[in-house]
């Protein structure tokens, strides 16, 4: 009966052992069959960006990785404010991207920036209601009424301060709204039907199914910047440098641009 | 026996029951009903998924190899050995059962991250890095699965009965061959109970994690925090993969059944 609870745990640690070992020899082969290019840089380079810009990067990723067979972009994307904190505390990482120049800054200040950091992307508000507006929603003044359940992210979180920035144009005062950690959390609330409105990205407006976006109006708009930086500890200065020139060219600014962003 | 009836016992099971239903029974069918069954398996197979399940399988094992390494001498001494303050190093052991997995991970952030009280120094002499690696999360899952092999097996301890192992020693058995020969094989189960409970403990970690070693995919995105993740971007995933965490947890109580369950 002991020898019976044994056995499974016995026979846990093997398969996950053999599973490791498969995923190694899996990730070995890939770099001999790409890496073919001529081409003197390799290795990962561990890049951390803002959620609003997940669709856009994991496409670039992969522009640069075909350029540059020996580099393996490995991306994460979470609220700029706690990327920065993470960088702060010794988040082992190459390249931050952030969605405002307050969390790049934070950063900087910290003294963990190489370099010169760079705008490689804008991008401007937008209203997100669930499809067909069942609401009727049309400007920021029918966000702040009671019986609207409204989602946004977080006042350190650059969707947050951004959006606190458009209700400030419009003379109203920010709604109470459960701070969500970043962007992509105001959107999923607002596609479940958690939330009946929030304030997103355009580019998480497009990206979407089951949303439509309203514009705000013309002396309500708010335009967000994106700096990226290579990071005093990067562990591959050479490729993250290569990585961060690669944002400012042609390629990876009209796949911004597919994705909605504005160029800078 | 007798049986209890009457008013009062109706009411209890009446309470009893509809706890069960709301706090239980509902949620978990919830999770069926809701699970996207058609493309579990395209789920499943997707990179990203597999790289969570992978990551927490390996975490959760360092961590129970860790918690049994460690926790058995603790076990042992605390058992054995009378000692003064005995009282208080067994509260100080079992403190992150109760204490809120965040507050664990922040201080552990603040003992070990880069410019914490011990971590500064890892980092300036040994130029060693704990914070949001992989090693974080190991050290996250064991710091909240210790107390469950430890607070198990010294209630075992306590029970074995001494006379044995004092035979053992009068015919001549060395101390290591008495806790070898003896003392072990008496505890399996408990051995067995405790691992399990420290396992599945481990495996379920979420917030000391995401608090000492961040949300990074491949490197300490593990299971649950990969749920947390998906609810941002794709709740169907999030469904999925939080079934499959709850059949591990059913395989752990149903491999415990005879211990716990039936006894009643």
């Amino acid at each position: 009966m002991h020898r019976h609870r044994l056995a499974p745990v016995l026979a846990t640690v093997v398969l996950a052992l053999a599973a490791c070992g498969d995923e190694d020899k899996t990730a070995a082969a890939d770099t001999t069959t790409t890496a073919d290019s001529v081409d003197d840089l390799d290795g990962t380079v561990t890049v951390l960006a803002a959620a609003s810009l997940t669709d856009a990067f994991e496409a670039i990723a992969k522009a640069f990785e075909a350029e540059h067979g020996g580099v393996d972009i490995e991306p994460s994307f979470d609220a700029s404010s706690k990327l920065a904190t993470a960088i702060i505390e010794g988040a082992p990482a190459d390249l931050f991207a952030s969605a405002d120049e307050a969390n790049l800054t934070k950063v900087l200040d910290a003294g963990l920036v190489a370099g010169e950091s760079s705008i490689f992307a804008t991008n401007v508000l937008k209203i997100v209601v669930p499809a067909g507006n069942p609401m009727g929603i049309d400007s920021l003044d029918d966000l702040v009424g009671a019986d609207v359940e409204l989602s946004l992210c977080g006042d350190e979180v650059p969707c947050g301060t951004y959006a606190a920035q458009a209700f400030e144009k419009a003379g109203l005062e920010v709604p109470a709204a459960g701070d969500q950690e970043n962007v992509k959390g105001v959107l999923t609330q607002v596609q479940l039907g958690e939330a009946d409105a929030g304030i997103v990205y355009v580019t998480d407006v497009l990206a979407a199914e089951d949303v439509d976006g309203i514009d705000l109006a013309t002396d309500q708009l708010v335009q967000a910047a994106y700096p990226a930086a290579v990071l005093a500890d990067a562990s591959n200065p050479e490729a993250a440098v290569a990585f961060l020139a690669f944002l400012r060219a042609e390629e990876a600014q009209s796949i911004l641009e597919d994705f909605g962003f504005g160029l800078p | 026996m007798s049986r209890p009836r009457g008013p009062t016992a109706t009411a209890l099971a009446a309470v009893g029951g509809l706890a069960l239903a709301l706090l239980v029974v509902i949620p978990v069918l919830a999770l069926i009903t809701r699970a996207p069954w058609s493309s579990a398996a395209d789920i499943l197979g997707e990179p990203a998924n597999r790289t969570a399940l992978r990551l927490s399988v390996q975490v959760s094992l360092w961590a129970l190899v860790l918690s049994v390494a460690l926790g058995f001498p603790i076990a042992w001494v605390l058992a054995r050995v009378p000692f003064p303050g005995r009282r208080v190093v067994r509260a100080l052991i079992t403190l992150p059962m109760v204490v809120p997995p965040v507050v664990g991970g922040v201080a552990l952030l603040v003992a070990f991250g880069r410019r914490g009280l011990v971590g500064q120094w890892l980092n300036r002499w040994f130029d060693i890095q704990l914070a949001y690696t992989t090693t974080a999360a190991v050290l996250a899952a064991t710091f909240v699965s210790l107390p469950f092999f430890v607070v198990t097996v010294e209630a075992a301890l306590r029970g074995v009965d001494r006379r044995y192992e004092d035979a053992a020693r009068t015919l001549g058995a060395s101390p290591g061959t008495v806790l070898r020969r003896v003392t072990l094989p008496s505890i399996r189960g408990a051995l067995a109970a405790g691992s399990a409970l420290a396992w599945a403990r481990a495996l379920g970690e979420f917030g000391a994690t995401i608090t000492f070693a961040g949300s990074f995919a491949g490197r300490t995105q593990t299971m649950p925090l990969a749920i947390n993740k998906a609810l941002d971007t794709d709740v169907r995933d999030a469904i999925l993969l939080s079934l499959v965490l709850l059949g591990v947890s059913v395989t752990v109580l149903a491999s415990l059944r005879d211990r716990w369950l039936g006894a009643a």
